[in-house]
C-alpha cells in the first residue's frame, strides 16, 4: 500500500501528511511534485495542507492548474481514495470534485486551534475505525474555511449523508460555540457523491502522537488502510 | 540623469556627521560620489554599524563550550544539543517599519529572521514574538496590534514554521513607537553550518530569490532615527513580504546547501546587496565586483544608487562553488525563482561596483563591514533623575481597604496577565508536528525527531522593571526566561537579545542601555547562558518621550528527556500544592500596583542570582525525578495570580485548589500580589513531601506546603475564594473585548 503526497509550490503540510503515513503509519510514501503527471502507483492521494501559490488570488485556485491535478481527476474519477486537508480540500473543491465553497472565516481572521469533530458517516474509506459516539481532537488553522454551498446543494450533502465531520464539543454536540469559523451546518468535512474523495478543514495528519496533543487524527489513517485492505479486488 | 553633487548638507541627509565624513574621505582619498555615500550611510547607519552600542556588548559574556556560532560571527548563533544536531536562534526587531506600516512591518520582520535561520543552512522549526505596545485604550494603538497580529501570523502561517510563543505587553510608554521582535529558531547538522563568507578567488556570485525593485531604500538609515510625524510619509521605507516566495527561498537554499555547491550565503536584509557583498567579503578577507546591470530589476531606470541600497524582500547571495552553477541555476529554476550571476570574488579587498562595465563605486570591505573598521564610540551617561524619585514608594498610602477577590479578578483580566489567546490564535503553532507545549504555558516546548530530547523557547523582558532599574531589570529578564524553562523541564543552553531603547546621544538613555547591558551580563554568567548574538535597537521614541528600555531576552533550553516535560497547571484532584523559594514584603513596581492603584514606581524586586540559579536546579532535579506534575513561576501578579493561572491552564479541565500561606507578617497586599523572584508553585502527587524536601533542601531551597488541589474554588487563607468559572472568564474573555471593543 503507498500514499502519495502532493506538493505544490507553498504547500507546507506536505512534510507533516508524509511523516504521519511514513513513519506514525509505517506505510511506503511518496512526495508527487506538482509539475510531474505521475502518481507513481499511489493508492492513497493526500492534498495537503498550506498555501499553494501563496494563495494570493483564492485559496486552490492556481493549484488545481497543476499538471498533476489532472492525473489526481482521473484517479479520484477511476474510483481511487483521495484525501484533502485544509488548502487541499480547498484544492479539491477548486477542482470540482467536491462541491460548494470555503469562504473566509465569518470572523475575518485566520484561527489556529484543537476543536472536536463528530463523525456522521463512519461507513466511508476515511471513518471506519473511529467508534460509534468519538469525538476527535484535531487541530484546525486555517482562514479561509467557511463552508458554504446553496442551500439545496447543502441539502442534498446531508441527504446522502455526505457531510462525513461536523465541528462539535468535546461530548458530540453541534454548538454555534463549536463552529469556528461560521461553516454552515457546523460542516468540517464533507465526501462526493461515490465517497472516495473526502475533504476537510482540519488537521488529522497532525495530530498523531500524544505528545502532539491528540492521537486521534491517526484514526482517519488507520480508515483507509483498513479499507483499501479489506476492499473487494477490482474487476479487472 | 547626472548625480547628485556631494555636498557637506547631502553627507548630514545620510546621517552621517562631520567626522564621519572626513573619515570616508581618508579612506577613499577623495570626496565620495553619490553612490559611494549611499553605501557608507547605510554601512556606518546604527542598524548596521553597531557603532554606538558594540563596545558595550563585546563586555557580554560570549563564551561555551556548545557555542558553534559565537555573537557576531554569524548571522545568527549556534548551539550544539548533542546527537550530531545544532540549534540555531536570532531575535531581531522590526520597531520602526511596524509603526508605520503595521502589517508588512511585522511581516518583514519574521521573514528576515527566518532568512537568517536558512542561509546557515537550518530548517526553520519556530517562531516566537516579543510585542510592546500603548494602552488599548488608544485607537490607533488598537491599529497597530491588529495589524502586527495579521502580519506575523500571515506571513508564518503561509511560510509553515509554527509560530509558538512570546509575549505581548502593554504600557503607555509604548503608545508611539511598538516594540516589535522576531525570534526564529532552526535545526541542522552541526556538520552543515553555511557561513556568511566568501572564498576562492574568481568565484562567481549570485543573487537569488525576488528581484529588486524600490521598496525599502534607506531602511537601516530610517531605522537609526527617531520617529516623527514625517516618517509617516516613509511609509515607502518599509518593504513588502511575500511570504509564498520566502517558502520557495527555503526549499531551494537548503537544497543548494545539501549538494554542497557553496562557499558562503547571506540573507539580503538591511542596506541589501551592499551589506551582504561588504559582510561577506570583509569576512572572507578578498574583494568583491559586481556589474549589476545583471541584477534582476523590478523597475526600469533604478539607478546604481537604488540598486545597491534596496531592501526588497526574499533575496540572498550565494558565493558559489566554480563549476556547480549550473546544478544552482536548474535547483532554483525548479523552484521557479531567479538565480543570477551578477560578479565574483576579487584578491583586492575591495567592494567595487560597475554598470555595464564602468567602475561606479569603489570602497575596501574592511572599513564598510561591522567586525571591520567601522566606527565605534563610547558615549556619555547620567543616571537619569526621575530613577530616585520613582523608586521610592510609601507603602503607608497604599490602602489596604481592598476586596481581594476584586482585586484577583481585575488582575487576571489585566492586558498584561490575561490570556494572549486572541493573538496567539492567528498563528498557525502546531504545523511541522513538533509542538509538545504550544503558547500559554511558562516556556514553549518542541520535541526534536529522532531523539528523546526537546527544545524549550522563551522570550522575556519587564519594561516597566528596567525603567526604574535597568540593570537589575536587566537581571530579572534573564533570570524570568531560565526559570520559565526550567519550570518547562529544561535547562538554559544560551540567549539572543534584542535591546530596545531610546536616542543613545541622550547620556541618560545611554546610561540604562549600559547598566542593562551590564545586568545581562552578570544574569547570562550565573546561569551559563552565553549570549550568541541578537539586535541592537536605538531610537525608539515617539515626539514625547524614550520606550521604556526593554532589553528582551530570548532564551533556549534543552529538556533532556521528554518525560520530562511539564506544565504550568494542575492535574489532578489530591495533588498537594508547594511554595519554593521566599515571599518578600516586595510591592514595588508590581502589576498589582499598577492595575489596582495606578502607580508605576517603587523599587523593584531584589534578586540574588545564586538563589535563582538553585531554584532552577531544584525544580530540574524535582521533575527529572518524576516528583511533580505541574511547576509555575510567580512573576507578573505575584503568588495569587501563578495560583490561578495554574488552576485555569487547561481550560477544559479547570481545577481548583485550597491553600494557606504563612503570611509572617507581611502586608495581605505583598502576600498575595507581590512580585518577589524566585518562587515556583508546584503541585505533586501525595506521599513526594519527604523526597521533595530533599530535593530542595540539596540546593537550599525554600519549601513549604501550602494547600491541595480540588474542587472548583481558588481559596487562599482567608482573603480569597472565588468560583473557577468567574477567574476563567475575567482571564480567557478579557483581550478580545479589549481590542475587539465587542
Amino acid at each position: 500500500m503507498k500514499f502519495g503526497v502532493v506538493t505544490f509550490p507553498g504547500s507546507n503540510g506536505d512534510y507533516d501528511s508524509y511523516t504521519a503515513a511514513k513513519f506514525v503509519l509505517g506505510k511506503e510514501t511518496v512526495f508527487l511534485w506538482h509539475k510531474s503527471a505521475s502518481l507513481e502507483g499511489a493508492d492513497v492521494i493526500i492534498l495537503p495542507g498550506g498555501f499553494s501559490y501563496g494563495d494570493y488570488l483564492r485559496s486552490g485556485a492556481i493549484a488545481r492548474f497543476s499538471p498533476i491535478m489532472k492525473s489526481v481527476i482521473a484517479f479520484a474519477q477511476s474510483g481511487g481514495i483521495v484525501i484533502g486537508f485544509c488548502n487541499g480540500f480547498q484544492v479539491l473543491m477548486e477542482s470540482g470534485l467536491l462541491p460548494g465553497a470555503l469562504m473566509r472565516n465569518s470572523h475575518l481572521r485566520f484561527r489556529h486551534r484543537f476543536v472536536y469533530l463528530k463523525t456522521e458517516n463512519h461507513n466511508t474509506p476515511f471513518t471506519n475505525m473511529i467508534p460509534e459516539g468519538k469525538t476527535i481532537k484535531v487541530p484546525i488553522a486555517h482562514g479561509d474555511g467557511n463552508f458554504y454551498n446553496f442551500q439545496a446543494d447543502v441539502d442534498e450533502l446531508e441527504k446522502n449523508s455526505k457531510v462525513i465531520f461536523r465541528y462539535s464539543d468535546m461530548n458530540g454536540k453541534i454548538t454555534n460555540e463549536a463552529n469556528p469559523n461560521g461553516s454552515l451546518n457546523n460542516i468540517a468535512g464533507i465526501s462526493n457523491r461515490e465517497g472516495n474523495v473526502l475533504g476537510m478543514m482540519p488537521h488529522p495528519e497532525r495530530a498523531v502522537e500524544s505528545i502532539l496533543g491528540s492521537d486521534d487524527g491517526l484514526l482517519v489513517f488507520d480508515s483507509m488502510v483498513n479499507y483499501l485492505v479489506n476492499k473487494p479486488a477490482k474487476s479487472a | 540623469m547626472p548625480e547628485p553633487v556631494v555636498t557637506p548638507e547631502l553627507v548630514k541627509e545620510h546621517g552621517l556627521n562631520k567626522e564621519e565624513h572626513a573619515r570616508i574621505k581618508k579612506i577613499l582619498g577623495r570626496e565620495p560620489n553619490f553612490t559611494e555615500l549611499g553605501v557608507f550611510s547605510v554601512m556606518w547607519s546604527e542598524h548596521c554599524s553597531y557603532k554606538n552600542s558594540i563596545r558595550l556588548l563585546k563586555t557580554l559574556p560570549r563564551e561555551g563550550k556548545h557555542l558553534l556560532a559565537k555573537a557576531g560571527e554569524e548571522n545568527a548563533g549556534a548551539v550544539d544539543i548533542g546527537d550530531g544536531l545544532a540549534v540555531v536562534f536570532k531575535i531581531e526587531s522590526h520597531n520602526h517599519p511596524s509603526a508605520v506600516e503595521p502589517y508588512q512591518g511585522a511581516a518583514t520582520g519574521v521573514g528576515g529572521i527566518l532568512r537568517d535561520i536558512f542561509t546557515m543552512g537550518a530548517r526553520p522549526i519556530a517562531s516566537l514574538n516579543s510585542l510592546r505596545f500603548g494602552s488599548l485604550e488608544n485607537d490607533r494603538v488598537r491599529y497597530l496590534v491588529d495589524g502586527v497580529v495579521r502580519g506575523i501570523g500571515d506571513y508564518g502561517n503561509s511560510f509553515g514554521v509554527p509560530t509558538v510563543g512570546g509575549e505581548v505587553y502593554f504600557d503607555e510608554a509604548y503608545t508611539g513607537n511598538p516594540l516589535i521582535n522576531a525570534m526564529a529558531v532552526g535545526l541542522m547538522k552541526t556538520d552543515g553550518i553555511v557561513s556568511a563568507t566568501t572564498g576562492g578567488i574568481g568565484n562567481p556570485i549570485f543573487i537569488v530569490g525576488s528581484s529588486t525593485g524600490r521598496d525599502g531604500i534607506h531602511g537601516a538609515t530610517f531605522a537609526s532615527a527617531e520617529l516623527s510625524e514625517e516618517n509617516e510619509a516613509k511609509r515607502s521605507n518599509v518593504q513588502v513580504g511575500d511570504p509564498f516566495t520566502e517558502k520557495l527561498l527555503l526549499e531551494a537554499t537548503l537544497d543548494i546547501i545539501k549538494e554542497d555547491l557553496v562557499v558562503g550565503i547571506q540573507d539580503m536584509g538591511a542596506a541589501g546587496i551592499t551589506c551582504c557583498s561588504a559582510e561577506m567579503s570583509a569576512k572572507g578577507e578578498t574583494g568583491i565586483e559586481l556589474d549589476l546591470k545583471d541584477v534582476p530589476l523590478r523597475e526600469n531606470g533604478m539607478t546604481p544608487y537604488e540598486i545597491l541600497l534596496s531592501e526588497s524582500q526574499e533575496r540572498m547571495m550565494v558565493c558559489a562553488k566554480k563549476g556547480c552553477e549550473q546544478r544552482i541555476i536548474e535547483i532554483f529554476e525548479k523552484w521557479d525563482l531567479h538565480s543570477k550571476i551578477i560578479g565574483h570574488v576579487t584578491d583586492d579587498g575591495l567592494f567595487r561596483v560597475k554598470l555595464n562595465g564602468k567602475t561606479v563605486s569603489e570602497i575596501p570591505s574592511q572599513v564598510l563591514a561591522l567586525g571591520g573598521e567601522t566606527p565605534e564610540y563610547t558615549r556619555e551617561t547620567k543616571r537619569p533623575a526621575y530613577m530616585d524619585e520613582l523608586g521610592k514608594l510609601d507603602l503607608n498610602k497604599i490602602s489596604l481597604d481592598i476586596d481581594w477577590n476584586d482585586a484577583l479578578l481585575k488582575l487576571m483580566a489585566a492586558p498584561n496577565i490575561c490570556y494572549k489567546g486572541w493573538v496567539f490564535e492567528q498563528y498557525d503553532s502546531t504545523i511541522r508536528t513538533n509542538t509538545a507545549i504550544g503558547p500559554g504555558s511558562d516556556a514553549a516546548v518542541l520535541r526534536i525527531r529522532k531523539t528523546n530530547k526537546a527544545l524549550a523557547m522563551v522570550t522575556d523582558c519587564n519594561g516597566r522593571y528596567c525603567y526604574l532599574n535597568p540593570k537589575l531589570g536587566a537581571m530579572h529578564a534573564v533570570a524570568e526566561s531560565a526559570r520559565n524553562i526550567a519550570c518547562s523541564g529544561g535547562k538554559g543552553s544560551a540567549i539572543t537579545n534584542c535591546l530596545n531603547f531610546g536616542n543613545p546621544y541622550d547620556p541618560e538613555i545611554y546610561y540604562c542601555f549600559a547598566e542593562a547591558v551590564a545586568g545581562m551580563g552578570e544574569a547570562c554568567l550565573e546561569f551559563e547562558t552565553p549570549v550568541t548574538g541578537g539586535n541592537v535597537s536605538f531610537y525608539n521614541e515617539d515626539p514625547n518621550h524614550a520606550v521604556f528600555p526593554s532589553p528582551v531576552i530570548g532564551m533556549i533550553g534543552l529538556v533532556e528527556d521528554l518525560k520530562d516535560i511539564t506544565t504550568s497547571w494542575f492535574k489532578n484532584e489530591g495533588d498537594e500544592i508547594y511554595l519554593l523559594g521566599t515571599t518578600k514584603e516586595e510591592l514595588g513596581a508590581s502589576e498589582y500596583l499598577s492595575v489596582i492603584h495606578g502607580q508605576k514606581r517603587g523599587a523593584i524586586p531584589e534578586l540574588d542570582l545564586s538563589v535563582e540559579h538553585n531554584l532552577h536546579k531544584t525544580i530540574l532535579k524535582m521533575i527529572q525525578t518524576g516528583l511533580i506534575s505541574s511547576a509555575h513561576d510567580c512573576s507578573d501578579g505575584g503568588f495569587s495570580v501563578a495560583i490561578a493561572e495554574s488552576c485555569i491552564g487547561n481550560r477544559e479541565h479547570m481545577i481548583g485548589a485550597s491553600v494557606e500561606l504563612p503570611s509572617d507578617g507581611l502586608r495581605t497586599d505583598a502576600l498575595l500580589f507581590g512580585e518577589s523572584a524566585s518562587r515556583i508553585v508546584i503541585s505533586s502527587p501525595a506521599g513526594k513531601a519527604i523526597e521533595l524536601e530533599k530535593a530542595a533542601a540539596e540546593f537550599n531551597t525554600p519549601i513549604i506546603k501550602i494547600g491541595t488541589v480540588g474542587g472548583s474554588k481558588l481559596k487562599v487563607n482567608d482573603f480569597i475564594d472565588s468560583d473557577l468559572s468567574d477567574v476563567g472568564e475575567a482571564f480567557y474573555e478579557s483581550l478580545q473585548k479589549l481590542v475587539e471593543r465587542v
